[in-house]
């Protein structure tokens, strides 16, 4: 369990480390419309060379947000959501336990304040 | 999409709710994600001060967050830093910012829990990844639905 949790962490920091670019957002927005691009093709907006791009897609493939597979001499890529959908998890098990939490809290502080007016009266 | 707002209008004045927020006995009665026990709430609502809850779930898991109250303006303001203590849970220290507005109904209480996930996600948070990762998430929401 603990391994687990050590390795589900590990793959929450490379899916929001490979986030944190503009680039490589660009890059999986790109994806997320067109499904499978070439890497030269992908390449072609941006201002950065063709190995910066690579470097880009090596860090979007260690964190799973991508596939590549070539037929021929060319490069396919690939969006794969899967990391995406583990992180918004992560996130929407906190707001679950936030907004249980608040619903109660506002409950209990609703009896207290009608206690509080019987009180007074 | 690292931090977390949460907004709920409360028919309690804002002393009312905020002694819940920050009393030990308060805490016993609403912190934790289901209706599994509160085990350990102990509170010192001070800047500087620190609180430790421990809970239980339904599915009999333990839990335990801890922290240091960063701002204590009774009646409308509080903040407090975050960490899970012991567990195997998200490491790493977060904030939780509470503010209290009074409202003619009551309460209006904004909760925000940011730097969720460490330095980096804190810099990719300022830098609004937030758009780019809802439309990511509006993709795979309609994957999933799409898929048998």
């Amino acid at each position: 369990m603990l391994s687990y949790m050590v390795n589900y962490n590990g793959r929450l920091d490379r899916t929001f480390a490979a986030l944190v670019d503009p680039t490589r957002r660009a890059i999986l927005a790109r994806l997320e419309r067109e499904d499978g691009v070439s890497i030269s093709v992908l390449a072609q907006p941006f201002v950065i060379k063709l190995p910066g791009v690579m470097k880009h897609l090596d860090v979007l493939d260690d964190a799973g947000l991508i596939t590549r597979s070539k037929v021929g001499r060319t490069v396919t890529v690939r969006f794969r959501p899967e990391p995406m959908r583990e992180a918004m998890d992560w996130l929407r098990r906190y707001e679950r336990f936030w907004s249980k939490s608040l619903d109660r809290l506002a409950a209990y502080a609703e009896s207290k304040e009608a206690e509080a007016r019987k009180k007074r009266r | 999409m690292t931090s977390l707002t949460l907004v709920r209008r409360i028919k309690a004045r804002p002393s009312i709710v905020f002694d819940a927020l920050t009393t030990p006995e308060g805490i016993a009665r609403w912190w934790g994600p289901d209706d599994g026990p509160v085990l350990v709430a102990e509170t010192d609502p001070q800047v500087g001060g620190c609180f430790r809850v421990r809970f239980r779930m339904l599915d009999g898991s333990e839990h335990e967050s801890s922290g240091e109250y960063l701002e204590v303006e009774k009646p409308e303001r509080l903040s407090m830093s975050w960490r899970w203590t012991g567990g195997a849970e998200d490491p790493g220290e977060s904030l939780v910012e509470i503010s209290l507005r009074a409202i003619a109904e009551g309460t209006e209480l904004t909760f925000t829990h940011s730097r969720l996930h460490d330095e980096e996600s804190r810099r990719s948070h300022e830098e609004g990844w937030t758009g780019a990762l809802d439309k990511l998430e509006r993709h795979f929401l309609v994957v999933e639905r799409s898929s048998p």
